[in-house]
């Protein structure tokens, strides 16, 4: 909970800074502290994957996006109450909506009995791997996986073909 | 906090128990806040990636089970939390990164065509190059 309520105050302090390389940091920041709540959450794997991937690899690219472009933001030409109202008005309605969620922290919800503990019976008998996060993303939903590579290899190929000098010669 | 302190107060545990959903939704607002109301660029890109991960709280807050282990078979343990939502998140995340990657490509050809990474002063120089052709 405390965690959660750091992220909140973060979040804020990302909306309110204008220099951008604070804000790169301040994200970073929270990151790593997605990564530490991920952990509570009992969620080892994908906290390991949000403190290198969310905090390590997005916090370089975008600061090598400050280098290439620049680190201060002017403030917006447009007055900020209709998206504070439109962003106000959902953050409301999905509150409202919450009402009606099962509590935290219980086994019986829907969302527990389904499939996912039919993967944690039959994942060690059917695979021999303990973790059973491992061997449902590399066994049972491999075609998943596979399509998730190739995204990255798409947004590879596009990015090496964006950042192509324009007077390079193609070869 | 244990279940026994809050077991005489209904609405706190109610707090209690939806405290997650609201930071997701405040996170999932702030992101589509940031979208809409800022118009630097690699501002805006930040408020994609925060949209983002609110979904990944989202999915795995009710994946917990309190008193369960994580979902690494061992001796001993009973009780483990839902994996299948680690599985899925952690394929988002890594898809995240590669639309921030991508984005922020768009970012930089934006600044060398332009010179410029704020959306208005874009806006500006296209109309203006409209109206002089």
């Amino acid at each position: 909970m405390v965690l959660l309520t750091l992220i909140a105050v973060i979040t804020i302090a990302v909306i309110r800074v204008h220099n951008l390389f604070a804000v790169v940091v301040l994200f970073s920041a929270y990151s790593f502290l997605m990564a530490s709540v991920m952990l509570v959450l009992d969620a080892p794997d994908v906290a390991l994957t949000e403190a290198a991937v969310g905090a390590g690899i997005s916090t370089v690219l975008l600061l090598g996006a400050l280098h290439l472009t620049r680190t201060s933001e002017t403030p917006p030409r447009f007055s900020n109450w209709l998206p504070l109202v439109v962003a106000g008005g959902i953050g409301a309605m999905l509150i409202w909506g919450t009402w009606e969620m099962p509590g935290f922290g219980l086994a019986d919800t829907p969302v527990n009995t389904g499939v996912g503990s039919a993967y944690l019976e039959r994942s060690y008998p059917e695979t021999h791997v303990p973790n059973v996060v491992t061997a449902v993303l590399a066994s049972y939903r491999g075609y998943d996986t596979l399509g998730e590579v190739t995204v990255v290899f798409v947004a590879a190929i596009g990015v090496l073909m964006l950042l192509r000098r324009p007077g390079e010669k193609e070869d | 906090m244990s279940e026994g302190m809050l077991a005489d107060y209904p609405t706190l545990r109610s707090v209690a128990e939806h405290y997650n959903y609201w930071v997701t939704i405040f996170l999932m607002v702030s992101g589509l806040y940031i979208i809409v109301a800022k118009s630097n660029m690699i501002k805006t890109l930040i408020g994609m990636a925060l949209f983002q991960t609110s979904v990944y709280l989202l999915y795995l807050s009710p994946a917990k089970i309190l008193g369960a282990t994580p979902p690494i078979l061992a001796e001993g343990f009973e009780r483990y939390s839902n994996p299948l939502p680690h599985v899925l998140i952690l394929t988002a995340i890594v898809v995240g990164v590669a639309t921030l990657a991508m984005g922020l490509a768009l970012v930089v050809r934006i600044h060398e065509a332009f010179g410029t990474i704020e959306e208005d002063e874009v806006v500006d120089l296209v109309e203006r190059d409209d109206a002089a052709e």
